[in-house]
């Protein structure tokens, strides 16, 4: 094990597969010689050149619609957005084309595409710059999406995506870019659709994804002195969600809490909460508990962000009186 | 061997849509259907020229250029009744027409969608050195939507191996051209993004051929830069469905008729002595008819199909 930063994980990663497979190739704004906005593709130029980084024009229908006729031939192009927010520039091409395309063809096109980019609020960029939608996402049938807190997930996942035959939307947290975590030597992949348990507990379950796990694990270092033993849950796939892991916690603790940045109305939390309302209702104690981002674009200003936003505080709040109910 | 060629192809197309035009109002194909006749002949000129292994991707307008490039016949027609032989297994209907077995990459029902992505499928070819080329098919409406603009940069910047085929008919459903674009001279907007272009005012399917090839062998051998062909084409039936639309108010039976007196088929056909022509159609009625048998006798897709092929 060594420790790595997230973005050296997925950097890793991506060289790691970029070195296995050549039907690999990136696309994307400055990520040829200039190794990308965050480094995603540092030093890969030297080694590939630009056959296989290709810096793109500015045009995110084009080249996203790009990336799915090159799919078609086989390759596996990894479109890089810089920010996740440029993906909405193309997303009838994801929608309409590259989600759909396996289905409508029956299974004669594959769509090995990776399309990755930052999310999340916390670096005054306000709302362009800020945004996860991974909710939207994941409401389309024919996407993967991966929403890694660690940096051995970052790098697991994204290994796994770059072995998938499915599109998958690979969404990193802005904030938890420069976090160190231990990373696995040698080959690492995680599977999608398996939940992991961050931190067992018997008295709470907490599901948060992304920034939001380590907000939870702080918040329930503050509550064991308080006597209160919280299990943290991070699904880490969004599509597919393991409902499987939260259920079974559920089961334990009888009281579930979802913690997650992004908005509450029709979101993340209302899907899991919906599912264990179907699927674990007699195991429930009390009613289940959602914990969002305010449901506004994000703002500038740095004390209105903060507000927008959970943080250990307000999640430890929120499990101390779902605790009481 | 042109002629026949040529007549057996726009003649097959042609029966064949006159086929879903008489079968339509039995509901046995429910899909909505965007019909080519009258246009066929920019599919079968174009497709004429390409190999096989050589690929083309198109709009929901699906049939001409599917069937003209060698997309199997039998699968189409079970598509569009739904059933699970069709190429799709019944989940694409004719906006999604596609074949990749024959070199048909697919259709879509979003204009201008599938033109990034045959800029994509040629970056790729060529990044692998393959000599085979790209040709995708749209309407004169595309050239308005703004990813338009942005593949035919790209594949000029990178040289790609692409023809793009505009089938300017003049109308984008019942809005004319000069109702849509203050500036409606295609060709200039493809010299603008650095691609070579030219427009063929009349529907000369041997001029269009001749036009093709020689593009081709030198996208082939990587000569030139991408090139747009305009051609000018004129669509018979209404947008979609398999009516007449002259009520409509937005264009005249009369401006139509013209067309009609030109039409390709019948000036291919009369190069051809009659026993020929005979021949080929018999043996194309004869395929006709049974695609729809099979059609017809075809099983629905079983509903534990409706998951299958939605992730590899």
């Amino acid at each position: 094990m060594r420790e790595l930063t997230f973005m050296q994980a997925t950097l890793e990663g991506l060289a790691e597969e970029m070195a296995r497979d050549p039907a690999i190739f990136v696309l994307g704004e400055g990520i040829g010689k200039r190794g990308g906005n965050f480094n995603t593709t540092a030093g890969l130029y030297e080694l590939y050149g630009e056959r296989r980084l290709r810096d793109t024009p500015i045009a995110e229908r084009g080249f996203v619609g790009l990336a799915c006729g090159a799919a078609m031939t086989g390759s596996r192009p990894v479109v890089d957005f810089m920010f996740s927010d440029f993906l909405l520039d193309a997303f009838a091409e994801l929608v309409n084309q590259i989600a759909k395309m396996q289905y409508m063809s029956s299974g004669r096109l594959k769509m090995p595409i990776l399309l990755r980019g930052c999310i999340g609020i916390g670096h005054s960029a306000a709302t362009h710059h800020s945004g996860s939608y991974y909710p939207l996402y994941g409401h389309v049938p024919g996407l993967r999406v991966v929403v890694p807190s660690t940096p051995a997930d970052a790098k697991g996942l994204l290994k796994r995506a770059l072995n998938s035959f499915d599109p998958v939307v690979f969404l990193e947290h802005r904030e938890l870019l420069t976090t160190k975590g231990k990373v696995p030597d040698g080959e690492h992949q995680v599977e999608f659709g398996r939940a992991s348990i961050v931190r067992e507990g018997k008295d709470v379950t907490v599901v948060a994804i992304a920034i939001t796990v380590r907000h939870s694990l702080a918040a329930c270092e503050e509550l064991a002195q308080e006597g209160l033993s919280v299990e943290v849950i991070d699904p880490r796939t969004v599509a597919p969600l393991d409902v499987e892991t939260i259920l079974a916690s559920v089961r334990k603790t009888g009281r579930l809490l979802i913690a997650d940045e992004t908005l509450a109305p029709f979101g993340l939390g209302a899907e899991i909460a919906a599912q264990v309302a179907d699927l674990g209702f007699d195991d429930l104690d009390a009613p289940i508990r959602r914990l969002n981002g305010s449901h506004v674009p994000t703002p500038y200003s740095p004390p209105l962000e903060a507000a927008v936003i959970p943080n250990s505080k307000s999640i430890a709040q929120a499990i101390r009186e779902l605790a009481a109910e | 061997m042109l002629d026949r060629n040529f007549y057996r192809q726009l003649y097959r197309i042609r029966r064949v849509e006159e086929e879903l035009v008489r079968l339509y109002p039995t509901d046995q194909i429910t899909s909505p259907i965007h019909l080519s006749i009258g246009q066929e002949a920019v599919s079968v000129g174009v497709c004429e020229a390409l190999r096989p292994s050589d690929v083309v991707f198109g709009t929901y307008r699906s049939h001409a250029y599917y069937l003209a490039k060698g997309g199997d016949l039998r699968g189409m027609i079970a598509e569009l009744y739904g059933k699970a032989t069709g190429v799709a297994q019944g989940k694409a209907g004719s906006m999604h027409l596609a074949d990749p077995d024959h070199g048909v990459m697919g259709a879509s029902a979003v204009v201008a969608s599938t033109i990034p992505q045959a800029v994509g499928y040629a970056l790729a070819m060529k990044m692998r050195r393959e000599d085979r080329v790209v040709v995708v098919f749209f309407g004169d409406g595309a050239t308005e939507e703004g990813v338009f603009y942005e593949s035919l940069n790209f594949a000029a910047l990178r040289s790609l191996p692409i023809l793009f085929i505009c089938e300017n008919n003049s109308y984008a459903i019942h809005s004319p051209l000069s109702s849509r674009q203050a500036s409606p001279d295609i060709c200039r907007k493809a010299e603008a993004m650095g691609l070579l272009a030219e427009r063929l005012e009349t529907l000369d399917i041997y001029e269009l051929y001749a036009r093709t090839c020689r593009r081709v062998t030198e996208l082939r051998a990587g000569r030139t830069a991408p090139v747009l062909i305009e051609c000018l084409c004129y669509r018979w039936k209404e947008h979609v469905g398999p009516g007449e639309d002259f009520a409509a108010g937005y264009r005249s039976a009369g401006e139509c008729r013209a067309w009609q007196q030109a039409d390709v088929l019948v000036t291919v056909g009369s190069r051809l002595n009659a026993a020929v022509r005979q021949e080929i159609e018999q043996s194309v009625e004869e395929e006709i008819r049974e695609a729809f048998a099979f059609a017809q006798c075809s099983p629905f897709p079983a509903g534990n199909e409706l998951y299958t092929d939605l992730y590899a």
